[in-house]
């Protein structure tokens, strides 16, 4: 006990002695290249534009604004992302456990092939190699006169939502409150009694209800905004630059492979017998899948799954390879070569990431738990 | 009366349609209409991928040239020609082609010592082993570097291609190994503060992007070091990556340990072995064992991001394929897609390879009776 206190100390002093000398180190290496520190910088001007902000931006906005942009940047891309390779990820994993071969063997392939060459690769591939190719906004790609690809983005009709949109909105969260209602309602219907119950058609006489309801009080408070080519660009619609474009794509086929491999494995690892079991009982093949097998097959799937939504929002970090303005691009680079304080802004950027992974991980622990076996907890 | 010996008829042949290819193909391709029509649905989507692909790798593409006139006809595939004139810089980067046979030998070498040690069956794994993280380290640092035993220095920032990816992904794991090894240890010792600098250390490495910790080994690396110390880009880069995929290698070591029975530290410690006796002798040959497939994935992941160094500003195999993208006289509409595909395929057939052999030693080292 005596000399495990005696190296615990030791380890201890070696360590702070060590810090000291770096922050020593750093403090006259700061005052000899005259750089300033602290953070003040954040509240300074930041005098550079970004081609996507979701909040409004100048660029006499200060970098603090900039750092929230960026941020905001990383979040859209990693959720879209996280949704499209869970979708792609599931039917892949799905389609590899099919009895149909080619279906299965089409699966291999794609995640043989995805996930075994470099996410930066796959990025730069269809940022240079596809999307840059494309042909200028003159000579875009239509599609039916209202959406238009070319090397500047993809620019897509907007709803315009004026005074009273707010109706609309409401009635399409109770539309989606009854439809989840509807949905147990049948399904205990269909556990208690085994009669069938109508989903669909108390669904539809529910949408009309609501959006006439909302169309009488707020009339139709919508403008359609149709891009159209003026000069050398469009005008109108929204852009969605080929950059975000180029990320996303890469981002969700890349994590989907992997995703695909721990269904797989997930669904692989649940008993046979639970299976046979609900077939037994008389459950058709769509339930028994739904109530039996995901159920079980999630516990297996879900903490890997978790390590992969991770995964795939520190990879959106590359998208400082193709100038998507994510936080690390307009931090640790743009800003980065304005301000030169490397210290303060590694670590700001660092900070933002570990509080995402931090957060994560507690969410999907806490969803986690709820998943657990009752009763079977070690 | 002579006895009669009855004898069955023969058995009738199985139905034509379920056996054979016929009877494979009922089964698997169409067990059902909803089954046929997704066979002829992705039979066709196949056909199509294959057309395009073929189309655009052989049917349409230029072999042979001299410079860009060679890949502008009409309908243009692959420009393979720019990669046979650029496979020396793929290869080797701007190492000085009077010096390349140094990149061979270390290449050779390298290759010479890897496949007896991947093999299970070939002995002397300790020798190999002593060579390979001893010798062979030495020997390559003095060849490509250079500057001593009469050959000529070659400064790293004329180091390119695949050479850097390997130098960069080998010096990674190597590093990263004994370091995974030791924080895996710390996380579970029962000294508080080793324990949690350890976590700290592991969490904060995994919780963060390779990118940023690249950046901060390139742009803050310089000033934690005092004044007149300084390394070379190429060797801040490695500290980073060694950093990064220790915190990685200590989490698959970390299950390692986990696997190992309470018995064998109880036995070990009946013996009168101390905890490095113990951790040397008995848990860690165990442990080690269990999770060679989980090091090697981490491996894979470690081989993918050594192209992250591009972005600050090393050229690694993609950073140089990159690079050459800016040359004039190579400059047609099918140059990216075709240097893509290649960068793509050597890094598929690397990461392909280092999959089916951790499958082999899933399978190999499992002791699982029912596999």
């Amino acid at each position: 006990m005596h000399r495990d206190a005696v190296l615990q100390a030791l380890v201890l002093v070696a360590v702070v002695a060590g810090m000291v000398w770096l922050v020593g180190n750093v403090q006259s290496n700061l005052e000899r290249q005259n750089i300033n520190s602290g953070f003040g910088f954040l509240s300074e001007r930041a005098g550079f534009g970004i081609n996507q902000t979701l909040i409004d931006y100048t660029e006499d906005d200060s970098f603090g604004r900039v750092v929230v942009i960026g941020l905001l940047n990383t979040l859209l891309v990693s959720i879209l992302g996280i949704l499209f390779a869970t979708l792609l990820g599931f039917s892949l994993g799905v389609a590899r456990l099919s009895r149909n071969w080619l279906i299965s063997k089409i699966a291999m392939v794609y995640i043989e092939i995805f996930r075994n060459v470099p996410l930066l690769l796959q990025i730069m591939f269809w940022y240079f190699g596809v999307l840059r190719n494309l042909p200028s906004p003159r000579q875009a790609l239509s599609v039916g006169d209202a959406m238009f690809i070319s090397n500047r983005g993809i620019v897509v009709p907007w709803l315009e939502a004026g005074a009273g949109a707010m109706w609309y909105g409401l009635g399409l969260l109770a539309l989606a409150a009854g439809f989840i209602w509807l949905r147990r309602r049948a399904l205990n219907a269909k556990l208690t009694s085994g009669q069938p119950t109508q989903v669909w058609r108390p669904l539809l006489v529910l949408a009309l209800a609501l959006f006439g309801a909302a169309a009488v009080m707020a009339g139709v408070p919508f403008a359609l905004d149709v891009p159209q080519l003026k000069g050398f660009n469009f005008r109108g619609g929204v852009t969605v630059i080929p950059e975000f474009v180029a990320l996303l794509l890469a981002l969700s086929l890349y994590t989907a492979a992997f995703i695909a491999e721990i269904v797989r494995s997930g669904i692989n690892s649940v008993n046979k017998g639970q299976r046979e079991a609900s077939a037994a009982l008389g459950l058709p093949e769509s339930l028994a899948l739904r109530l039996v097998v995901i159920p079980q097959a999630l516990r297996v799937i879900i903490p890997p799954l978790t390590s992969q939504y991770l995964n795939l929002t520190k990879n959106s970090s590359l998208a400082v390879a193709i100038a998507y303005p994510d936080i690390v691009s307009v931090l640790a680079g743009t800003t980065l070569s304005q301000v030169g304080q490397a210290v303060e802004i590694i670590f700001v950027t660092m900070m933002i990431y570990l509080s995402l992974s931090l957060f994560t991980s507690w969410a999907m622990n806490r969803y986690n738990q709820r998943m657990a076996f009752v009763g079977n907890a070690t | 009366m002579s006895a009669k010996t009855w004898t069955p008829t023969p058995a009738r042949p199985a139905p034509a349609n379920t056996v054979g290819f016929v009877g494979w193909a009922r089964e698997n391709l169409f067990a059902t209409k909803f089954d046929s029509a997704l066979t002829v649905f992705c039979a066709g989507l196949i056909l199509y991928v294959l057309d395009v692909v073929f189309g655009w790798a052989i049917v349409d593409a230029s072999f042979s040239g001299e410079d860009r006139n060679a890949c502008l006809k009409q309908v243009q595939g692959a420009c393979w020609p720019f990669i046979d004139a650029k496979l020396g810089q793929f290869i080797y980067g701007r190492y000085p082609e009077m010096e390349r046979w140094r990149v061979d030998w270390v290449f050779a070498l390298g290759l010479l010592g890897l496949v007896p040690l991947l093999m299970p069956k070939v002995g002397f794994k300790r020798a190999n082993v002593i060579f390979m993280l001893g010798f062979y380290p030495l020997f390559s640092f003095f060849m490509l570097t250079g500057g001593s035993f009469g050959l000529v220095p070659v400064e790293t920032s004329d180091w390119g291609g695949l050479l850097v990816t390997l130098v960069v992904a080998v010096t990674g794991i190597v590093g990263s190994l004994p370091l995974g090894i030791l924080l895996a240890l710390g996380r579970r010792s029962e000294l508080p503060i080793v324990r949690a600098l350890c976590v700290g250390f592991i969490e904060i490495f995994r919780g963060v992007p390779l990118i940023t910790v690249l950046f901060m080994a390139s742009v803050m690396l310089p000033l934690f070091l005092p004044d007149g110390v300084n390394f070379d880009k190429l060797m801040r880069c490695l500290i980073g990556v060694a950093l990064f995929a220790s915190a990685y290698m200590a989490e698959v070591v970390r299950g390692g340990l986990q696997a190992i029975p309470k018995g064998q530290y109880e036995a070990a410690a009946a013996l009168g072995f101390g905890y490095w006796k113990t951790t040397r002798l008995i848990i860690l040959p165990q442990a080690l064992k269990l999770v060679i497939p989980g090091i090697v994935n981490t491996f894979i992941g470690l081989f993918k991001d050594t192209t992250l160094v591009l972005i600050v500003g090393l050229f690694d195999l993609l950073g140089i394929v990159q690079l050459h993208f800016t040359d004039s006289s190579w400059a047609t509409p099918e140059t990216h897609i075709t240097g893509y595909a290649f960068a793509a395929f050597v890094f598929w057939v690397f990461c392909f390879a280092m999959s089916r052999y951790s499958i082999f030693m899933e399978k190999h080292l499992s002791t699982d009776p029912n596999q």
